[in-house]
């Protein structure tokens, strides 16, 4: 399997800014109606426009869209190794550090987008507390099946040099 | 029940948007996210590899606050006019916690002919400790180029 090839950072001796342009290959990322609805759900966000193809119909957009924050669950999604095992991060000391996101089209239901990943920043700083910080960021574009270009996503982990306790 | 948003018009630099609360974050809820986002990392639902890991229990995953402060941003700037929304994630939200979502318009100007309105926003727990905080851009419709004047 290609999960075993991939090599956490303390047999890797490579510098972390190694993996400055590290590319994962594109893949399709069909957007589903009723995953918009149990994202939705789960955010507690009750609009109608991420559930009701008729109301959505009658809006200045037309259609059921993704919420913006949706397009993150890509990463779970896609086969092959996570963001954790292509950076060489231990995920017991991994934090999400920021997220960013830029809108060109909306993302409707039915969609089916290409999503482009690659490390665009990693790099080493002291922590506050001690203990070296590793912080890796990760740039997607996404293009829809007309080849517009949707959305750009910048997520930032963070490796902690141990437990964090706030 | 229509979901208006804003016009530009009407809006100005330091109005606030109405808040959105979620009381008492449960365990279920996390699942809840866990399993529409696929985010099944453990340190969020079992118990047991949190506190291995050195955490005193699960922790909520830092996108699902992230997806609350995004409810509150839609509901206030309208479906389909965000632009930008940048966050960073700056403490846990842990099962019981209650985080309440606001945000402020910092600027509103014009550019290229689009409307455009930038906000601080944030997402706070009952401490007072920012959970998530961020900015977002939006694009807001007017009055007059709707063809309603």
């Amino acid at each position: 399997m290609r999960k075993n090839q991939i090599k956490t950072r303390k047999e890797n001796a490579m510098p972390i800014q190694d993996l400055i342009g590290k590319e994962i290959p594109p893949f399709e990322f069909p957007i589903e109606r009723g995953k918009i609805k149990e994202f939705a759900d789960a955010i507690g966000d009750d609009n109608p426009i991420y559930r009701h193809p008729e109301y959505a119909r009658k809006t200045p957009l037309g259609g059921i869209i993704a919420p913006p924050t949706f397009t993150r669950t890509q990463v779970f999604w896609r086969p092959g190794p996570s963001n954790f095992e292509i950076a060489g991060l231990d995920r017991r000391f991994v934090l999400h550090g920021a997220e960013e996101y830029e809108y060109f089209q909306p993302i409707f239901a039915g969609d089916i987008l290409t999503c482009t990943t690659k490390i665009t920043e990693a790099y080493e700083k002291e922590g506050k507390r001690g203990g070296k910080m590793i912080f890796v960021v990760f740039e997607s574009t996404f293009h829809n099946q007309r080849g517009e270009k949707v959305l750009i996503s910048k997520s930032t982990t963070i490796q902690t040099g141990g437990v964090v306790k706030n | 029940m229509e979901k208006k948003g804003l016009y530009f018009e009407d809006v100005r630099e330091g109005d606030e948007a109405p808040p959105v609360v979620v009381a008492n974050v449960s365990r279920t809820q996390i699942v809840k996210y866990a399993g529409a986002s696929g985010d099944f990392n453990p340190i969020h639902h079992d118990e047991l590899y949190a506190i291995r890991a050195g955490n005193d229990r699960v922790f909520a995953m830092g996108m699902m606050t992230a997806g609350f402060l995004s409810h509150m941003v839609t509901d206030w700037v309208g479906d389909g006019n965000l632009r930008k929304y940048k966050v960073r994630f700056a403490t846990r939200v842990w099962p019981g916690d209650t985080v309440t979502c606001k945000g402020k318009i910092t600027r509103k100007y014009k550019k290229d002919g689009k409307n455009c309105i930038e906000a601080d926003v944030f997402a706070e727990k009952q401490n007072l400790e920012k959970a998530v905080i961020g900015t977002i851009i939006a694009e807001l419709p007017g009055k007059t180029a709707s063809g309603a004047h």
